[in-house]
């Protein structure tokens, strides 16, 4: 039943009237020509030989399609011949792309990938689509409805009526009316079909029917008019819509900031200790993470989707041993004198990127988003990215988790008796040197898990510490230096406010404005925005 | 107390910038030739540089293997200006006061050029730079053997308003002279094509920018108006990872909307997993997967040097290739390494370049070369999707810009001049 609603919907599309048993497959020697002419000297050629290979409307067209947009099919260099390739070693595996068959396998040298171009890939997808339109599988339906909505192609039309008719998935249904609309638009419809199209398009997703109604917004007559005010009203949602974007990728870079500030909130803020080391920290968090997923990588790929949750304790080890190393071996040495501290942690910081960088190199390491990390999905026009969304999930719970330990814990009631009256402290017989070694170990192991949330939106390389070290320090003098809701609040306003300036004062201009707007409140308010009350803080 | 520090991180950090380390330092031997090299090998620009360096180090090698120049060995001498431009000029004249070395290859970014651009005049001595810049610019003592733009930006522009049928374009660029030059050029390019203003989005970022939402957000809000549109893209190194990224989860296609970048090459895609950017463009004038017999030993001889088949080679490397190549070659046609000898018979010296052919060191002190543009792909090398039918010569003085647009250069005797203004007649013609 499929098979014939698919071979009725390439009648359709072309328009040939043959009997269906000629039509359901051309003989082999028919297709082999206009497979090799896919190999054309130029991708005009290409393009043609696409078009003729549609023109058969053969089932095998449309896989042998999908392998020239995968960059599958190669051509031998001697004869001149077409085959699907995959790569084996340094050769390539070869199957006849009209049989079927297995061939011998051909050396990579002795091949050409026949290559593609972005305006071939369009055509392929938009040929691809025509062909799908009525496929038993409602992904390929979904996609083939998503290409003819790029492509506009008035000759579809008809095949997206059959293809509407048919279809029982209500929101594939809506694309494909979407995609209609789209070509009614394109195509030279009566007024009243073009009219309708402009509501129909309207009810969809508003940034597409911008692009679609903007051409036809200097039109005369009625559809001009439908265009305009149809235009108009999406301009205004999208205004409203604008302050939402501003709010959640405020929220987003607040996050981000957060993420690289908290561990610093407890190093600097609660210690007292000017770590310059401290991007260096969650260089080493997202090295950790690129360690692991290589080990993964060669022992155990199934599992690469869990490689971040692997990644978090070990990043957390590897920098709170290396926080705890350099606290015993320098930093309490330096207690009370802030300005050598700054310098032997900017030294240390040093010595650690370039370890790094003679280690793995000065390049870039690759880092990979597991699947659920990756892609986007739609809030209204806004477009979200599931990676930016778990950090934001991620910092609030790393917070939510860090202040549990500091009020919950004996560890945290410890550093926070040390850090209020380390004398008193000491008096009732807690270890001090020891709450220090371990309170700069914890600062450092959550900007090693920070490192592995990052690892995720930006470069891997030796330098990506130095990134975060100011903004770091901004959030937390902002927020109020010793406050970790302090921390919270400072990291989600700057982000905030970032986001509401960039798109009126640029991006360059926007970090200048949010960087004096600091520097005046801290003039106003030199503790922050939360600042410790109390003598302890004066000692 | 807790405020102070940040004021101090600020002087202390610029301060502590200057601190770097000088490598190998020079042992005296006088039967060899020095050669300086003077990259970034600590700092943002080490991810860049270092590769050059290790560029030099080889070709260096390769040509003691061959006997040297003149009867003598080549001797490399590197330091570490580390990302730090002022470090730049004073290593420069460290390698050419203390170390006498003949020539020096180095600098990535414009900023670094401008740096030791007075030094090298100062001393008399020669630069080979081996990176697409901005142009506007031409020394007698300075060999730019990387893209003018119209050997980069122009071409590629042209390619997607031909092959691809862009009307709208966003000039998207990190904030510095090279992004801000270039877009000037390209905004009086299109201009003069016939695209309106409101066609053309032009956004600036900071170094290492890192989030990009808003910006990816505005270029598909821009893409929206029913035009094709791409973006041409001259975003420096650190930001472009996630700038891709960023394009890829929003779901940003090469087909919908392109982008095309000038300074993203294998190196830079090292660092990215491509299966979502495969499309996207980039123009050089080489990449790795030129098919050329010259190209597929010079990579398996660096292979070979690196001890790392993964290694990958990319157009600042050719472009060093190149420069080096030319200045052997000078110097043997002038029997020393006097640098004004060397100045005078390096121009109209030809050498085979990476992609089969072979680029002439021009009067103007730039070269030339083909211009390709590629795809990416899935494995994070390029597909040549095309390539300019002939050789372009460097154009240092752009001709779409009012302040230049009279303006040659012209190295050679009796002219030496590297301004010279056609309307008035005169050398040293600069408006600007």
């Amino acid at each position: 039943m499929q098979f014939i609603r698919l071979l009725s919907a390439i009648f359709l599309m072309l328009g040939i009237l043959h009997h269906a048993a000629n039509a359901q497959t051309v003989d082999d020697a028919t297709l082999r020509p206009l497979v090799q002419a896919l190999a054309g000297e130029n991708f005009d050629n290409t393009t043609k030989a696409i078009s003729d290979l549609v023109k058969t409307g053969d089932p095998r067209v449309s896989s042998l399609l999908n392998a020239l947009g995968g960059g599958d099919l190669y051509v031998s260099k001697a004869d001149k011949t077409v085959f699907l390739g995959k790569r084996q070693g340094s050769d390539y595996a070869a199957t006849d792309p009209v049989t079927g068959a297995t061939l011998a396998p051909v050396p990579r040298s002795a091949a050409e990938k026949i290559k593609v171009n972005n305006r071939l890939r369009r055509e392929i997808s938009a040929a691809i689509g025509g062909l799908t339109l009525m496929s038993e599988n409602a992904g390929e339906r979904r996609s083939a409805a998503e290409a003819i909505l790029k492509s506009r192609d008035p000759e579809s039309i008809p095949l997206l009526d059959r293809a509407i008719a048919a279809e029982n998935d209500p929101s594939i249904k809506a694309l494909m009316s979407q995609a209609k609309a789209a070509a009614v638009l394109n195509s030279g419809s009566p007024d009243d079909a073009k009219i309708a199209a402009i509501a129909e398009v309207s009810g969809g997703n508003s940034r597409d029917a911008l692009g679609l109604l903007t051409p036809l917004e200097g039109a005369e007559g009625p559809v001009g008019d439908a265009a305009r005010a149809a235009i108009s009203s999406i301009n205004s949602e999208l205004a409203i819509w604008n302050a939402v974007q501003n709010i959640v990728y405020g929220l987003s870079l607040g996050s981000v900031l957060l993420l690289a500030a908290i561990g610093l909130a407890i190093t600097f803020g609660v210690m007292g200790v000017i770590n310059m080391a401290h991007g260096e920290m969650v260089m080493i968090g997202a090295y950790t993470t690129f360690v692991v997923q290589q080990i993964i990588r060669t022992t155990a790929p199934g599992i690469f989707d869990y490689s971040l949750l692997i990644a978090l304790p070990a990043a957390f080890m590897a920098s709170g041993a290396i926080g705890v190393l350099i606290e015993r071996s320098v930093i309490r040495f330096l207690y009370g004198r802030p300005l050598e501290t700054l310098l032997a942690t900017w030294g240390i910081s040093l010595v650690l990127q370039q370890a790094i960088r003679s280690w793995f190199g000065a390049s870039n390491v690759q880092v990979g988003n597991p699947s659920w990390m990756a892609g986007s999905f739609d809030l209204g026009p806004l477009t979200l990215t599931w990676s930016r969304l778990w950090i934001i999930v991620f910092a609030l719970s790393v917070f939510a988790i860090l202040q549990l330990v500091l009020k919950k814990t004996m560890l945290g009631l410890r550093m926070r008796a040390v850090t209020q009256n380390r004398r008193m402290a000491a008096s009732m017989g807690i270890r001090t040197p020891w709450v220090d070694a371990l309170t700069f170990g914890l600062g450092s192991g959550i900007a090693g898990i920070a490192g592995v949330a990052l690892s995720q939106i930006d470069n891997v390389s030796p330098n990506l510490g130095q990134g975060y070290i100011i903004d770091s320090f901004m959030v937390v003098v902002f927020g109020g230096v010793g406050n970790l809701w302090g921390t919270l609040v400072g990291a989600m306003s700057l982000g905030i406010a970032n986001k509401f300036l960039e798109p009126f004062a640029g991006a360059v201009l926007g970090k200048i404005l949010v960087l004096v707007l600091i520097i005046l409140f801290i003039q106003k308010r030199p503790r922050g925005l939360f600042a410790l009350k109390g003598r302890a803080i004066e000692a | 107390m807790f405020t102070l520090p940040a004021r101090f991180i600020g002087t202390l950090a610029a301060a502590a910038i200057g601190a770097s380390l000088a490598m190998s330092p020079a042992s005296a031997a006088d039967d060899t030739i020095k050669v300086g090299i003077l990259h970034s090998l600590s700092g943002t620009m080490a991810i860049s540089e270092t590769t050059l360096k290790d560029t030099m180090l080889f070709l260096i090698e390769e040509q003691n293997k061959k006997g040297g120049i003149l009867g003598k060995k080549l001797e490399a001498v590197v330091v570490d200006p580390a990302s730090d431009w002022p470090l730049f000029a004073e290593k420069a004249r460290q390698l050419i006061e203390q170390d006498k070395v003949a020539a020096v290859f180095g600098c990535w970014t414009s900023s670094s050029r401008k740096s030791v651009l007075p030094v090298f005049e100062e001393l008399n001595s020669l630069l080979f730079y081996p990176v697409q810049y901005e142009g506007e610019e031409s020394s007698r003592n300075v060999f730019y053997t990387g893209a003018a733009p119209n050997q980069q930006a122009i071409p590629a522009v042209d390619y997607l308003a031909k092959e691809e049928g862009v009307e709208r374009w966003v000039l998207a660029g990190t904030d510095y002279v090279y992004p801000q030059t270039t877009n000037k050029i390209l905004k009086a390019y299109l201009n003069a094509k016939g695209v309106k203003d409101e066609d053309i989005m032009i956004n600036y970022t900071p170094f290492g920018h890192s989030d990009w939402q808003t910006i990816v957000s505005d270029i598909k809000k821009f893409g929206s108006a029913g035009k094709k549109t791409a973006v041409v893209s001259t975003i420096n190194g650190d930001a472009n990872v996630p700038f891709y990224k960023e394009l890829a989860n929003q779901g940003i296609k090469a087909e919908d909307i392109p982008v095309v970048a000038f300074s993203v090459g294998e190196e830079e895609l090292a660092g990215l997993d491509t299966k979502p950017l495969v499309g996207h463009l980039a123009a050089w004038n080489y990449f790795q997967s030129v098919d050329a017999d010259v190209n597929a030993d010079f990579i398996k001889e660096w292979h070979t040097y690196i001890k790392n088949d993964k290694r990958v080679t990319n157009d600042p490397m050719e472009a060093t290739f190149i420069g080096f190549n030319m200045w052997v070659k000078a110097v043997e046609a002038a029997g020393t390494t006097d640098s004004g000898a060397v100045i005078d018979s390096i121009v109209g010296v030809s050498v085979p370049n990476l992609s089969g052919g072979s680029s002439t060191m021009m009067p103007n002190h730039h070269i030339t070369k083909p211009v390709l543009i590629g795809e990416v792909q899935d494995d994070g090398q390029f597909d040549i999707v095309y390539q300019t039918p002939g050789l372009v010569v460097g154009d240092e003085w752009s001709d779409y810009l009012p302040g230049s647009k009279d303006l040659i250069s012209d190295w050679r005797k009796p002219m030496a001049c590297g301004n010279f203004n056609v309307a008035s007649g005169k050398c040293g013609g600069v408006t600007n």
